[in-house]
């Protein structure tokens, strides 16, 4: 099954090629954001080599040294560039490591719902009836809720369900269970959508009068008919996804301080603003939103270059 | 319209049931009674003798038919944490959540329908080009984060000299880029009493003060959705043929825009959008962590701490009820808007 | 002097690959009361010429030259104060797709109403009135309760009657239709065309009637134009150029009619299809398909593909081609050696 769906994406991939690299080249806001975003998984891969310490190793951190500001601020020391949390942790170093952190949240969360959306959405949209009635209900219970809300929900009953400990220490896993199983409607009704415009053709007609299975007619034939807004969705959640987990885990029901995410950094750092260490909550919160808009405006630029027909709310 | 309002009212009803079996689902498999009316100490069998009282051990369906009935009465059980019925509780922190809610809802239709409308009538002016730009930004920022951007400038206050000071102009330019912080950002002050557990924030400059930084940031994650949805709309419905044909008549472009667009701009609008507003509560629970706001969602994040799974199944219910509440009552202003609904008993 | 004078009207759109002429150099007029058809395959720029006349043309679409003089006062470059006056009131337009002209969310009233409303001073129940008196005159039964119904109510046929009278409402000098039967069923379209016909002859109404039914045309206008690509390549009265075509792409569309094919054989069509306007051969746009850039004796044309040809009169039609110009002068030159 993977080297079916491999091969199908590269030719899929050549076919849209020389539009993509055209209207790429022309555009320097799309340049510029592939530019950054680069750069910041560069970098959050790095992150054992590039960061002057290691957040994760209690031996490191000297707890005298906290709430030190980064260096453009009074009082700051030369070693510490971000200057350090509460903990008397390295900033920068823990950002590299949150970011990390999220950004295997956002793509494991994105694959989580993608896989369970496209795999709803192309049974309701080819089976039509019942099933489709009760996924698409389903789907918009949860959308009336607002993914958060279901996100929100999920994470406590983990929680609950598997004690603090226990949640800490599979933190990451169980994120993207709940951020996948909160988001997988957008996919489903995305895909149902072209689904039902697909299966109307002649050649799905064609695959059925030969007698292909339809396991082989959805995955085979209607599934690369679905790339194009399947991939253009794919950013957007991976920029939702990220900001899900960072909230979460602003909520409490994330990442843990000991193995913090940019979101529990913003956390950790939200009460010491009212004593002045603004650094803390602000510079781990600008990584994230420039992360974030990066992948959005890659997402816009994408949306308008491959235009595909996207469900519309 | 009779035949519409029934299958709404049937949809209605089926989301409730579903959420009723997740919310008594999660009640009985994470709340154990006993466990909280007895304690530790109690026999085994003293337990099961009690359980058996109370009706735990009859089968799934008797005891969530139970559990529907006592909804129907909006009886949930007595919150742990605060030892009386959930439904006084929740009752409790309803106003500052549903005020901060409305606040919001106001900011948000103030200030997209004209920004969205602009930004479609002059695509290519700079104005429009700047909302555009921004509203990505703002989609990028996290709620929580825009709030504790706005205390720490409006509340904490900044005091950043990056000119002479020494100077008159200097420090006049630095004031300029100082803010006296000073706006309320914690709780709700001192609302006033309406009538019942009812206090309102609405009632007062005060009170307004307090609700002012709260609704910006809680505003801040719909905005630029909703103005990117109007112009889009707005865009292709100034494409449309019977736009084109108004102005074939002679029509002032400000009725066209005004009354012939933005009439047919709002029929998609109030569909996304009224989901949308519903959402907003969700997302109080963030604003409201993050303001120390008493309403239902700091509540609930309480109740989640703590594991008070009655207070958690009562906010699951009354949250389950208010989008239920408000993606009809959107069904139903949609319906009275949109002539065609009327005969065929569905959008068309 | 005409009541309209359209003069080498020029229509770009500027896209990103540059710019892309829709119209070029057309001429035409149109005296008071004269029906007029426009004919052309569908991108010949027929509807954009009828939507450059009411100044209409949406971005990036832009009008790069000519004139458009009507009742003496030159529309091109009018404020759109002033030429809101025009639209509606003294030239109005019948769209072609009645399910999508009346907007959906306002009463038919409401969508009559404004019209007279923008043009004159009259209060709301005397402008109903003469609603409902031209839904009388487009035989729309119970007029009264119409006006308050919503344009989903009605079919198809009976909503472009509705966008019809809103045409005639104000009494204007002309009536744009663009295939304003296209969209109907085969059944209402000679109704439609008939009422519409006979409410121009009663009220002395001029009708630029856009169409590519040839059918029509010959029923009901008094001179035509056949535009290819952006051009008017043959224009004069229409039976004469019905009864005689000269240039080889009216001939075309002509022996393309189903009555012209022997009953058992299959249809005559023109060769290939209208060239993309933004890639157009050189010389004559026509030549890729015309069957006479060679000539009879076998010798090449190759002005065909070199100049754009100029309009020669035959008669009291013109048409724009190289070979109608030889044959003319052609036929000429023995004449002047018989002298």
């Amino acid at each position: 099954m993977t080297t079916l769906t491999t091969r199908q994406t590269s030719r899929w991939e050549r076919f849209r090629d020389s539009y993509l690299l055209y209207s790429f080249k022309r555009d320097l806001i799309a340049q510029v954001s592939l530019l950054v975003f680069i750069l910041l998984v560069g970098a959050a891969l790095l992150a054992p080599w590039l960061a002057p310490m290691n957040p994760y190793d209690l031996a490191q951190i000297n707890i005298l040294a906290s709430e030190l500001p980064p260096f453009w601020v009074d009082g700051s020391d030369p070693m510490y560039l971000m200057g350090t949390d509460a903990q008397g942790r390295d900033l920068l170093s823990t950002i590299l490591y949150g970011l990390r952190v999220s950004l295997i949240i956002g793509f494991g969360a994105v694959a989580m719902q993608a896989t369970l959306g496209v795999c709803f959405g192309l049974l309701a949209g080819y089976l039509g009836g019942r099933v489709d009635a009760f996924l698409m209900r389903l789907a918009d219970i949860q959308l009336s809720f607002s993914t958060l809300m279901v996100a929100i929900i999920v994470g406590a009953l983990f929680k609950a369900i598997f004690g603090g400990a226990t949640f800490s220490d599979y933190a990451v896993p169980l994120l993207v269970l709940i951020i996948g199983l909160a988001e997988w409607p957008q996919y489903a009704r995305t895909v149902r959508a072209s689904v039902l415009a697909e299966k109307g053709k002649e050649y799905v007609d064609a695959a059925r009068v030969m007698g292909l299975p339809s396991r082989r007619i959805m995955f085979r034939h209607i599934l690369p008919n679905t790339l194009s807004p399947i991939f253009v969705i794919s950013t957007v959640q991976v920029a939702n996804a990220i900001i899900s987990e960072a909230a979460l885990s602003f909520l409490g029901l994330g990442m843990p301080e000991t193995q913090p995410s940019l979101g529990s950094l913003i956390k950790s750092g939200f009460d010491y603003l009212q004593s002045g260490s603004w650094w803390i909550t602000l510079i781990p919160g600008l990584v994230l939103v420039v992360l974030v808009l990066v992948i959005n405006l890659l997402g816009d630029w994408l949306r308008d270059v491959l235009n595909p027909r996207l469900y519309k709310g | 319209m009779i035949a519409f309002l029934i299958k709404r009212l049937f949809h209605a009803l089926l989301v409730m049931f579903v959420i009723s079996l997740i919310s008594f689902a999660i009640q009985d498999n994470l709340g154990d009674p006993i466990q909280q009316m007895v304690g530790q100490s109690v026999p085994e069998s003293e337990r099961e003798a009690l359980r058996e009282e109370l009706g735990l051990n009859d089968p799934f369906a008797v005891q969530y038919m139970r559990f529907v009935a006592n909804a129907a009465q909006f009886d949930f059980g007595y919150s742990y944490i605060f030892n009386e019925p959930t439904t006084q509780v929740i009752m409790r922190h309803l106003p500052a959540t549903l005020e901060l809610v409305a606040a919001t809802t106001f900011l948000i239709i103030v200030l997209s329908v004209p920004i969205g409308v602009y930004s479609a009538i002059k695509p290519r002016a700079w104005l429009s080009r700047f909302f555009m730009g921004a509203s990505i930004v703002g989609i990028s920022i996290p709620v929580f984060l825009t709030a504790i951007v706005l205390i720490q400038i409006f509340a904490i206050g900044v005091s950043w000299s990056p000119f002479p000071t020494d100077t008159g102009w200097g420090s006049w330019l630095n004031e300029l880029v100082s803010t006296q912080g000073g706006m309320p950002a914690y709780g709700r002050g001192n609302p006033i009493p309406v009538f019942g557990t009812w206090e309102t924030n609405f009632a007062s400059l005060e009170g307004l003060s307090y609700l002012v930084l709260p609704a910006i940031s809680l505003a801040s994650i719909m905005l630029p959705l909703f103005i990117r949805l109007i112009r889009a709309e707005m865009l292709e419905v100034l494409q449309s043929d019977y736009v084109k044909f108004a102005r074939a008549k002679g029509i002032s472009p400000r009725r066209i825009y005004f009354l012939h667009a933005l009439k047919n701009t709002m029929l998609p609008v109030i569909t996304v959008g009224g989901v949308q507003i519903g959402t907003l509560v969700a997302y109080t629970i963030l604003t409201e962590t993050v303001f120390q706001w008493p309403g239902m969602g700091l509540m609930f994040l309480d109740a989640i701490e703590r594991s008070d799974i009655p207070l958690i199944v009562t906010y699951l219910m009354i949250v389950g009820l208010i989008f239920v509440i408000t993606n009809t009552l959107v069904d139903l202003i949609y319906g009275l808007i949109n002539p065609t609904v009327k005969l065929t008993g569905k959008p068309a | 002097m005409s009541l309209l004078d359209v003069n080498h009207l020029d229509v770009r759109f500027a896209l990103r690959g540059g710019d892309v002429r829709a119209l070029r150099d057309v001429c035409f007029s149109l005296d008071r009361g004269e029906r007029l058809g426009i004919v052309g395959e569908s991108g010949a720029g027929k509807s954009v010429a009828a939507f450059t006349l009411l100044n209409l043309i949406a971005q990036p679409g832009y009008i790069a030259g000519g004139s458009i003089e009507f009742d003496g006062q030159e529309l091109i470059g009018l404020s759109d104060r002033k030429l809101r006056k025009v639209r509606g009131h003294r030239m109005s337009m019948i769209f072609q797709d009645p399910m999508m002209t009346l907007n959906p969310v306002l009463t038919i009233g409401e969508q009559m109403v404004e019209c007279l409303k923008a043009h004159r001073r009259i209060s709301t129940r005397q402008a109903r009135t003469i609603s409902i008196n031209r839904l009388q005159q487009v035989q729309i039964p119970s007029p009264e309760a119409r006006l308050d119904q919503y344009p989903h109510e009605l079919s198809g046929g009976m909503r472009q009657r509705v966008i019809i009278a809103i045409a005639l409402l104000l009494d204007p000098d002309i009536i744009i239709a663009d295939e304003p039967t296209t969209a109907l069923d085969v059944t209402i379209q000679a109704e439609i065309m008939a009422l519409l016909l006979e409410l121009c002859e009663t009220h002395n109404v001029g009708l630029i009637l856009i169409t590519h039914d040839l059918g029509v045309v010959s029923q009901v206008t008094q001179r035509m134009l056949v535009m290819y690509a952006g051009r008017v390549i043959e224009q004069g009265p229409t039976r004469e150029i019905i009864n005689d075509p000269q240039h080889p792409y009216t001939q075309g569309l002509i022996n393309a009619l189903p009555q012209m094919a022997t009953p058992g054989e299959r249809l005559n069509q023109i060769p290939g299809s209208m060239p993309s306007l933004s890639k157009l051969p050189s010389g004559c746009a026509f030549h890729p398909r015309c069957g006479f850039v060679e000539r009879p004796d076998g010798s090449h044309r190759s002005a065909c593909h070199e100049e754009v040809p100029a309009f020669v009169t035959s008669g009291n039609c013109q048409a724009a081609c190289h070979m109608v110009a030889e044959m003319i002068e052609s036929e000429r030159i023995p004449a002047e050696e018989q002298d």
